[in-house]
């Protein structure tokens, strides 16, 4: 009874179902739910978005001085944006050493981008990478706070805006995450002195809002310090955040720890690698692959917060913004404020989540297909 | 009992009477579970042992005991004249020296076949990365998949990935090799490949503790054929006594049941 096999050929898909024509039909006309759901769709972004794009971009106004050059059409008034620029983005660092800001700016720019080429061999990124997290931190506060090398000093009371915003963000990342993958290491550990330390350090930050961490930073350790003692205050909020965020890490990288199968601890072992080797060339690779979105969400997570430091006193970008919109000169553009500190933000997180995703395209080594 | 030299082809080198390893009167429990009970087992240079029997019944664990990835409560194991200790740099010291394959390969997925190989060379053994990469290729061409060196574990087949993970082993240099059931994660198309490797590495000298159900392999390559069951060693002997005339009801039942189809 045994038939002849002929290989089968490949054949083109169905035509209706690849390019243009073939995703319409997919996923806006599939059913007549999903054509009345476009329908819809379609009639609210013709009700919403012709008002919102008169406002932010044909009858606003983008040159004057005043706020006197705005008050013509209902339209938004960018020159308020225009007019405090400087300030949102520096706080009130003086004028005339702002190009200190510049330069470390730069500085960041030009060291990181290399980092993001394809091209460059990838012995040098770790350098350089090591370089930014290790030396260039020096560096910017170097640059920052002066009273070295002839800089004149610039008190951390008047750093503000984005400037603020980034180096709280930016301490806290390079600090949560290393701190937070040695709190999941030591929550794992068998140690059981070490373990419980770890379990009760992150316990107590993440049970505690970062806000209370705020104010017991900026008014109540002052009171428990010794007479004449005193931290910066900004210091002492960028311990805070350092330390809340790592315990938030600490659980996101023990999330990827915990999904590392046992036989790759056994065959590193087996190969007579002790355990920081183990950990820094096979389980933490590829627990930290793992763990990619949810650091990047910490991460997210932890920019946005940064504004909460407007609580204490510090004038990060929200704060500053707010504070313009105050200003008796310029009252009753708050919602231009809003809008452009949004955008910041927006544009902050969502480059951070854009990077992540290729990131894990990049270090995925599986079945490519 | 002595090693014999009855074994069939390939003919066994003449061993020497260096012992490799030795495990005296060792008990291991999982909790209150007796999973290793009165374990007494000697290997010399070049052996070749097989340990068979019922899964649950302590084999893997016993070889695991060796190179330490388990723990054992009572008794010695002693390993190329090194008493195993709780000492971390001397576990380590003896892992060295004594290669593992696992039955889930275990490889290193986010590292290239290569980079698998070299690992342990360079991290460990402190070779420079040029000659670990020479040595690598060596080994990865005596498994045959030299072609494959810059590919990733994920990219491969079960039965590469197995071959891989032997010459990750070799290139450590080690004077015992443990198998865990080399072949049990397999399909049948690419057993023979591993256990061609294993051959090989046999007919080489190299002193070898297989945890495995092929049979075929026992009988062509081992020395001597151990039987566990409940934790226990119940049967130790030349392949061909073993199979053509064991000694307990237990043994006898075992082959019974693996070797009736």
């Amino acid at each position: 009874m045994a038939k002849l096999h002929t290989p089968h050929p490949d054949l083109p898909p169905p035509a209706n179902a690849t390019g243009v024509p073939g995703w319409v039909r997919r996923n806006l006309l599939s059913s007549p739910l999903n054509i009345t759901l476009t329908v819809l769709a379609l009639y609210l972004l013709y009700v919403t978005l012709p008002p919102l794009l008169n406002w932010a971009l044909f009858n606003a106004t983008w040159t004057g001085e005043t706020r006197e050059a705005c008050q013509t059409n209902g339209g938004a008034c960018w020159v308020f944006i225009q007019v405090h620029f400087d300030q949102f983005m520096y706080g009130f660092y003086p004028e005339a050493q702002r190009w200190r800001v510049n330069s470390a700016a730069l500085l960041l720019i030009l060291g990181a981008a290399p980092l993001f080429a394809g091209r460059v061999p990838s012995k040098l990124k770790v350098r350089l990478g090591l370089g930014l997290l290790v030396i260039y931190p020096v560096i910017a506060f170097v640059l920052f706070k002066g009273g070295l090398f002839g800089l004149p000093a610039v008190d951390t009371r008047r750093w503000g805006g984005l400037l603020l915003t980034l180096v709280i963000a930016g301490a806290g990342m390079t600090a949560a995450l290393p701190l937070g993958v040695l709190l999941a290491l030591g929550r794992r550990s068998q140690m059981p002195a070490i373990q419980s330390l770890c379990v009760i350090f992150i316990e107590l930050w993440r049970g505690v809002p970062l806000i209370t961490v705020l104010f017991m930073s900026s008014v109540m350790l002052p009171l428990f310090l010794p007479e004449g003692m005193n931290f910066d205050k900004l210091l002492r909020a960028l311990i805070g955040v350092a330390l809340f965020q790592a315990a938030y890490m600490a659980e996101v990288v023990r999330g990827g720890l915990q999904a590392i199968p046992k036989g790759q601890f056994e065959a590193a072992a087996a190969l007579g690698l002790g355990y920081w080797k183990i950990m820094a060339l096979i389980v933490l690779p590829q627990a930290l692959k793992l763990v990619i979105p949810g650091v990047v969400n910490t991460f997210i997570a932890l920019f946005k917060d940064t504004s909460l430091v407007l609580i204490i006193g510090l004038f990060d970008l929200m704060n500053i913004v707010h504070n313009a919109t105050t200003n008796p000169e310029w009252l009753g553009f708050s919602t231009e404020g809003y809008v452009f500190a949004a955008a910041v933000y927006w544009l902050f997180c969502f480059s951070m989540s854009r990077y992540s995703q290729n990131l894990e395209k990049r270090l995925h080594t599986g079945h490519k297909r | 009992m002595n090693a014999s030299s009855t074994s069939t082809a390939p003919a066994p080198a003449p061993l020497s009477d260096q012992i490799m390893i030795q495990m005296e009167h060792v008990h291991k429990w999982y909790g209150a579970f007796h999973v290793l009970k009165d374990i007494n087992l000697t290997v010399l240079k070049g052996e070749r042992i097989v340990i068979c029997g019922p899964s649950g019944s302590g084999k893997s664990t016993a070889i695991r005991c060796i190179n330490r990835l388990e723990e054992y409560q009572r008794g010695r194991i002693v390993v190329d004249g090194l008493v195993l200790t709780n000492d971390v740099k001397l576990i380590e010291q003896i892992r060295r020296e004594v290669g593992m394959v696992f039955q889930h390969f275990n490889l290193f997925p986010h590292l290239t076949v290569l980079e698998n190989c070299v690992l342990a060379p360079i991290w460990v053994r402190k070779l420079p990365r040029k000659e670990a990469e020479e040595f690598a290729m060596q080994y990865l061409e005596r498994v045959k998949i030299p072609e494959q060196a810059r590919k990733y574990p994920g990219q491969l087949s079960g039965g590469q990935q197995q071959r891989v993970a032997i010459a990750r082993s070799l290139c450590m240099n080690p004077k015992i090799m443990l198998f865990d059931e080399p072949t049990s994660a397999l399909d049948p198309e690419m057993i023979k490949e591993v256990l061609d490797t294993m051959v090989t590495l046999a007919e080489e000298g190299m002193t070898m503790i297989c945890v495995t159900h092929e049979m075929g392999f026992a009988k062509t390559v081992a020395h001597r054929v151990i039987f566990m069951d409940g934790g226990e060693i119940i049967e130790e002997n030349t392949p061909e006594a073993f199979f053509t005339n064991p000694q307990s009801d237990r043994t006898q039942l075992f082959l019974s049941q693996i070797l009736h189809n």
